[in-house]
């Protein structure tokens, strides 16, 4: 009994040490938030949900298919956006929630994401005897369909933004800002075939058929030339068509359905606020256990102190898949409330066992034994509420449900490990070596 | 001694009058739903110079917008309206700087579109019965080896639905004097209500379960009396030692978590009352099938 003891001390001590340690550097706010992933309600930042109408989508593709692409484009635009680690998921069907955090400018962000951005060219429409044709302001009109010329293999094919190599945003002294595009060998092949058959006519522009200029071709362009788009860009909006044009078009059109943007202000006097929730809170909590339980209500702040420590340790060492956010930090102060609850009940045991006249060494082991069904039977319908709201908040765009979901998971489950492992070795090692016997000290009259 | 069970009616009696309030105020006042469920934007705006309530008003009816409600919450702005679509929020946020000469720093911006609000709404409700439904099962599975399961996780159920149903009632009546409103945070501090406060009712009920089986007393109502009796002290401080940090988070804990907090606090109270004063005593009802005799002065 005595030797399987000691392994647990050891055990414990072990994992203690692992858990301080993947705080280091440990100098500087050991308990502050370096090193944790913030969620975007302390942090600042945007969310958006997006759903996609997969009733536009390539026939031929699955919906699966359809999702897997357009999520690949948006991750390809976000990442060329430079946004700092940015979360892009699927969920559900057509669902893709997108986060940003730390994303001051969002309307780019949402103008650059969610934009079809489907270029192509179209040619001017003549009437019968050849003429173009004008609408009531005088103006050319275009045809309805994208330029098309004779492929390399002899096919017709429609230039659009598909055969494009790179596009990036420039200066032109005499446009502004354009944004400069370079095709691929075949829409090269393509682009020269219909420069050739435009020259000195106007060739319209097209972006998700809106045209956004209508510049003359003044001379063919040749193959392995760099053309350039023009239409009284802002830089911003020539950096987000580039960044468009190189991800590629989006294959089914998005949608935002929910958008929530936190501002890092508020963020940072949330995290202020709960730590000192949290500070009032633990010493009301040991306190209480001190004064009530006297000697075993210490063993238990000590067991609540590493509770802390590793619950802490777990937010650190997988703060990759982990995010703290502000209902989390509540789940975490609330979860060291509940964590003592299995103290309470074990301790009460221990009293009537003490009162019963059992020896000290015997009522702790009935105090932990007898309250263990309670403990696991209370904890386990805490468990269910949990996967509930986990399940509940991954069907919305409410991250934060399921930041305090999982926190409180994580905390109730460490809760039984402290208080009952922890807390029962420690009481073990000091009733063994009988250096606390009065029955006064463990809350019992005598 | 308490006498739990003996006074069981009189508890009964409190506990029906407290839940009929809460229903009638739900009937009457019904909750404030969040933009999370009725769909729209919301934001928090903080402008400098200050301005006023009702110029702020003014300036929302003059571009176009006649339908939002203003809050103001210290030095902020809470501001609901119909949804607008994302190009249209630039447009907006010029149209008041301009009409109010302030500077405007939005401290959180949210649009959620009808569909999906209207979702979360018929989702919320499959979560909570799912909950309910696991905690019945859940507590009919543990105290499997006991006469007839589902009768203590029935009972254990009915607190469970009084704790909802007082919480909903406190709000209800919140959102009619305070414009309290209901959000996803709201659902997830009743969910969370929902796996908490059961568990000093598994408590009672396993000390239940176990003076059974040492056979105490003949009398059910004897047993579960001084089952009541013997963990009422546990049942109040495990509840305390919780209360310590959820009171710590609703007096501290800032704006944002207010009124999740006060969910947790109100959940945790109810359920703590139901735990001692519903939930055996309830059994003792069904046992003896003494349900004519519910409640005082019945025949």
């Amino acid at each position: 009994m005595r030797k399987g003891n000691i392994c647990l001390l050891i055990f414990i001590l072990v994992l203690f040490g692992f858990a301080l340690w993947s705080m280091v550097p440990f100098n500087t706010k050991l308990l502050g938030p370096d090193g944790l992933r913030l969620g975007l309600d302390l942090k600042g930042g945007s969310q958006l949900l997006y759903r996609a109408d997969l009733s536009k989508k390539d026939p031929s593709a699955t919906d699966a298919e359809a999702m897997a692409s357009v999520i690949e484009k948006i991750q390809r635009r976000v990442n060329e956006y430079g946004a700092a680690e940015p979360v892009i998921q699927k969920q559900g069907t057509d669902r893709i929630l997108v986060q940003l955090p730390g994303e001051k400018d969002i309307s780019k962000a949402i103008a650059l994401i969610g934009k079809t951005a489907l270029l192509d060219f179209r040619e001017q429409k003549l009437d019968e005897n050849g003429k173009p044709v004008l609408d009531d302001k005088g103006n050319w009109v275009f045809k309805d369909e994208p330029a098309k010329a004779e492929g390399r293999d002899g096919k017709e094919r429609e230039l659009t933004g598909e055969y494009l190599n790179h596009a990036h945003q420039d200066m032109d002294p005499y446009k502004g800002s354009v944004v400069v595009i370079e095709w691929d060998s075949e829409g090269g092949y393509l682009f020269e075939k219909i420069t050739e058959r435009n020259l000195y006519k106007p060739l319209a522009i097209f972006l998700d058929n809106e045209m956004i200029s209508a510049p003359m071709v003044q001379s063919i362009i040749r193959a392995g030339t760099a053309g350039q788009i023009e239409g009284h860009f802002t830089i911003d909006e020539a950096e987000n068509l580039a960044i468009q044009l190189n991800s590629g078009a989006l294959n089914v059109p998005l949608t935002i359905i929910d958008q929530r943007d936190v501002d890092a202000s508020l963020g940072a006097d949330s995290i202020k606020k709960s730590i000192l929730a949290a500070e009032i809170g633990v010493i009301l909590l040991l306190l209480f256990m001190l004064l009530y339980y006297r000697f075993p209500g210490l063993i238990a702040c000590i067991s609540l102190g590493i509770y802390g420590v590793f619950l802490l340790a777990i937010f650190k060492f997988f703060h990759a898949n982990l995010t703290l956010t502000l209902p989390g930090i509540a789940a975490a102060i609330l979860s060291l409330g509940m964590a003592v609850d299995a103290n309470v009940l074990i301790f009460e045991r221990m009293k009537e066992e003490l009162r019963a006249g059992r020896t000290l060494g015997a009522a702790v082991e009935a105090g932990f034994s007898r309250a263990w069904a309670a403990i696991r039977d209370s904890n386990i319908t805490t468990f269910i509420a949990c996967i509930v709201l986990f399940w509940l908040g991954g069907t919305f765009g409410a991250f934060m449900v399921r930041g305090f979901a999982l926190t409180l998971f994580i905390g109730v489950a460490l809760s039984m490990f402290t208080a009952i492992v922890i807390t029962r070795t420690f009481l073990r090692l000091v009733v063994g070596s009988r250096l606390v016997t009065n029955p006064s000290a463990y809350g019992v009259k005598t | 001694m308490i006498d739990f069970v003996g006074k069981k009616q009189w508890f009964f009696l409190a506990t029906a009058i407290a839940i009929i309030i809460a229903i009638i105020s739900l009937a009457v006042f019904k909750l404030q739903p969040g933009i999370d469920f009725t769909g729209g934007t919301s934001m928090t705006l903080h402008f400098t110079p200050r301005v006023e309530q009702n110029q702020l008003r003014q300036a929302f009816t003059n571009l176009g917008h006649p339908e939002a409600i203003i809050q103001k919450s210290g030095d902020d702005f809470f501001i609901w309206l119909k949804e607008i679509p994302p190009a249209e929020r630039e447009e907006l946020t010029e149209g008041l700087k301009t009409s109010l000469g302030s500077e405007i720093t939005a401290h959180d911006y949210n649009t959620i579109s009808p569909s999906i609000a209207k979702e979360t709404a018929g989702k919320v409700g499959i979560a909570v019965i799912i909950a309910a439904v696991a905690m019945l099962l859940y507590i009919a599975w543990a105290f499997r080896r006991m006469p007839s399961p589902f009768r203590w996780g029935t009972c254990a159920v009915i607190a469970l639905i009084h704790d909802v149903l007082i919480v909903i009632g406190v709000f209800s009546i919140l959102g009619q004097v305070a414009n309290v409103e209901i959000n996803a945070m709201f659902i997830t501090g009743l969910l969370t209500v929902v796996g908490y406060s059961i568990n000093n009712t598994v408590v009672v009920f396993d000390r239940i379960r176990e003076n059974m089986s040492k056979g105490t007393s003949p009398d059910f109502a004897v047993t579960v009396n001084s089952s009541l009796v013997e963990t009422l002290g546990r049942c109040l401080n495990t509840s305390l030692t919780t209360l310590c940090v959820i009171l710590a988070l609703f007096l501290f804990g800032g704006a944002t978590i207010h009124y999740f907090t006060l969910v947790l606090l109100i959940g945790l109270l109810a359920g703590t009352y139901s735990s001692l004063f519903i939930a055996g005593p309830l059994l003792v009802v069904w046992e003896k099938g003494e349900w004519g005799k519910l409640f005082p002065f019945a025949k």
